[in-house]
């Protein structure tokens, strides 16, 4: 367990229940810095609740989840929001908001409401990486969900924080913004340096663009390992109780599991 | 229209309101009128900002544009508290509590009220605002439904005591009154507008604004008791008035596209006056008191607001 000890954001004995139903049945595990690490798992796997809990949207009902070496709930909710952020899948406004107006929210942690020029031109670099300049004086609510998913990674994009946890961000994207954002997501890792956890339900996706997987199962941590390990027609078919084909082309690895 | 002159023309219709309430049809050579209509004027002020406020930053924090603070039953416990006092003390009653008891205890009543239930809510397990409105709802119906019946129990006579009560009056001001409640509601506005910013945060959604480094649940909380403070104040000085935040807000909503809620408190306050302004000043000198201020904004008020709905729906397609 070398990987734990350079890590900052760390779980430890982490459960969660609602009602009877037992989500996370006491976990352990750490997000590796300056990686993508994807959540994979079926559905009610408790890929989400970790995700919630480790952005403090969501209280765990024991253990805890530690960041640079202090407890997540004992950070000012203003000051961690300067170092993680988290987008759910849910995103529905009923606002009159343009996407600019929108991205300029990414900047409140550190303006307060008050924009001065440095803000507006993260604002504007943001709307930039994720090539939403034809859009940015229009009205979310006037968007597709497509569309509007990609206004709302621009904020958190705005929001430059170094760990971005993300909840399913392929929800409702066609596949050339799918791969867009993948990509996008990618370059943060690679040019800036961010951390990025992303739930995610496209096997592919994950494979081709993640460095390393978690995969849970019945509210445990089954595999936690670099993507080419967990990428495996035995471990999947663990997972997810469905025959894998994994076809191997230029070095990538490509999932089927379609129709076998 | 330009946003500014917009606003600009709201100010002079209010000014011109304003101008007709206090000077029509005035004997300028006595101070009587003039004070009186002063003591008015300033209430309806007071009121006017505290409907505002209270409703913009309750339908915020609800994310829903078509609740006011009403839903929560403030106006219930009110009504209930003034029928009770007529109930046991018949006729006497406002002989035996003067006007400025049962202000205190009215609003004292409500506040406990919403500090309860928000007690019994966000100790628990179940921290939601929308349990919290079912609760405030479903105790609203249970005590406008005792008055109902105590009601009918009462002596007619009685009930018309009662009756002044549940309609919207700014006749029983006067000055003591009005001081205590202008500094309630200048404590709950300063609170708001240094938050504005929060607001705006807070509009998107809990989760966006925890992520975004706002403290929701302690915001949430303040906001609430400062609303709670609010229409507690305005109830216990003119009865159930809170109807009118649903209007004014949509009209705000409407009228100007913005979403800062620098802007927005401050046009719905002013679009909350001049409704009631206009709508007192009809009742009073071209009605000749034969309806309620309440009818008349929710007329006048309603209409516009289809005609507004018309339009946009024009303009979209």
């Amino acid at each position: 367990m070398d990987k734990q000890k350079e890590d900052h954001l760390k779980f430890a004995d982490l459960s969660k229940r609602y009602g009877a139903k037992v989500v996370l049945d006491g976990i352990h595990g750490s997000i590796a810095e300056r990686q993508i690490t994807s959540l994979i798992g079926p559905n009610g796997a408790g890929k989400s609740t970790l995700l919630s809990i480790m952005a403090r949207l969501l209280k765990q009902d024991g253990g805890g989840v530690s960041f640079y070496e202090k407890d997540i709930t004992r950070y000012k909710s203003s000051e961690l929001a300067r170092k993680l952020s988290i987008l759910k899948q849910s995103n529905h406004l009923e606002l009159k908001l343009t996407v600019r107006d929108l991205v300029s929210f990414g900047r409140f942690p550190y303006s307060k409401g008050r924009m001065n020029a440095a803000d507006w031109e993260k604002v504007g670099e943001a709307i930039a990486f994720s090539e939403l300049e034809d859009l940015q004086h229009a009205y979310i609510d006037e968007l597709s969900g497509g569309q509007r998913q990609r206004a709302f990674i621009s904020m958190i994009i705005a929001q430059d924080t170094d760990y971005i946890l993300l909840d399913e961000p392929l929800n409702n994207l066609d596949m050339k913004h799918a791969v867009h954002v993948m990509k996008t997501l990618r370059r943060l890792v690679d040019e800036l340096g961010k951390t990025v956890v992303i739930v995610i339900h496209e096997i592919n996706f994950a494979a081709q663009y993640s460095d390393r997987i978690i995969a849970l199962k019945d509210g445990v941590i089954r595999y936690d390992d670099t993507a080419g390990k967990v990428i495996d027609a035995q471990v999947l078919q663990e997972i997810f109780g469905i025959p894998f084909d994994i076809l191997e082309r230029n070095g990538k690895k490509i999932c089927n599991y379609f129709n076998l | 229209m330009k946003p500014l002159p917009k606003f600009i023309m709201l100010l002079m219709l209010l000014a011109v309101a304003t101008g007709l309430f206090m000077l029509y049809d005035v004997d300028l050579s006595s101070s009587y009128a003039i004070d009186k209509r002063s003591i008015r004027l300033a209430s309806m002020l007071v009121v006017g900002v505290s409907v505002a406020y209270s409703s913009i930053v309750f339908q915020t924090i609800t994310g829903n544009r078509i609740l006011t603070p009403s839903v929560m039953g403030y106006e219930a416990v009110f009504v209930l508290f003034q029928t009770l006092i007529v109930f046991i003390y018949g006729d006497r009653a406002f002989q035996v509590i003067g006007q400025q008891e049962n202000f205190l205890y009215a609003v004292i009543l409500m506040l406990g009220f919403s500090l309860a239930i928000y007690l019994l809510m966000f100790t628990g397990r179940k921290r939601n605002m929308y349990f919290l409105l079912l609760v405030g709802m479903v105790l609203g119906t249970l005590f406008m439904t005792t008055s109902q019946f105590l009601h009918v129990l009462l002596d007619p006579n009685e009930f018309s005591v009662v009756q002044n009560f549940m309609f919207v009056s700014f006749a029983k001001m006067n000055t003591k009154l009005l001081a205590i409640a202008a500094a309630t509601m200048a404590v709950s506005v300063a609170y708001i507008s240094v938050h504005r910013r929060a607001l705006d945060v807070m509009a998107l959604g809990r989760e966006h604004a925890i992520n975004l480094g706002v403290n929701y649940d302690k915001m949430v909380r303040n906001f609430l008791l400062a609303v709670a403070l609010m229409v507690s104040v305005s109830t216990a000085l003119v009865g159930p008035i809170i109807f009118l935040g649903i209007l004014v807000c949509n009209l705000t909503y409407e009228l100007f596209r913005t979403r800062r809620h620098a802007y927005m408190l401050v046009i719905c306050s002013v679009v909350a006056c001049l409704c009631l302004v206009f709508g007192q000043f009809l009742v009073e000198h071209v009605l000749d008191f034969s309806t309620t201020v309440s009818i008349i904004i929710n007329f006048i008020g309603g209409v516009y607001f289809m005609y507004l709905l018309w339009i946009s729906r024009k303009k979209i397609t």
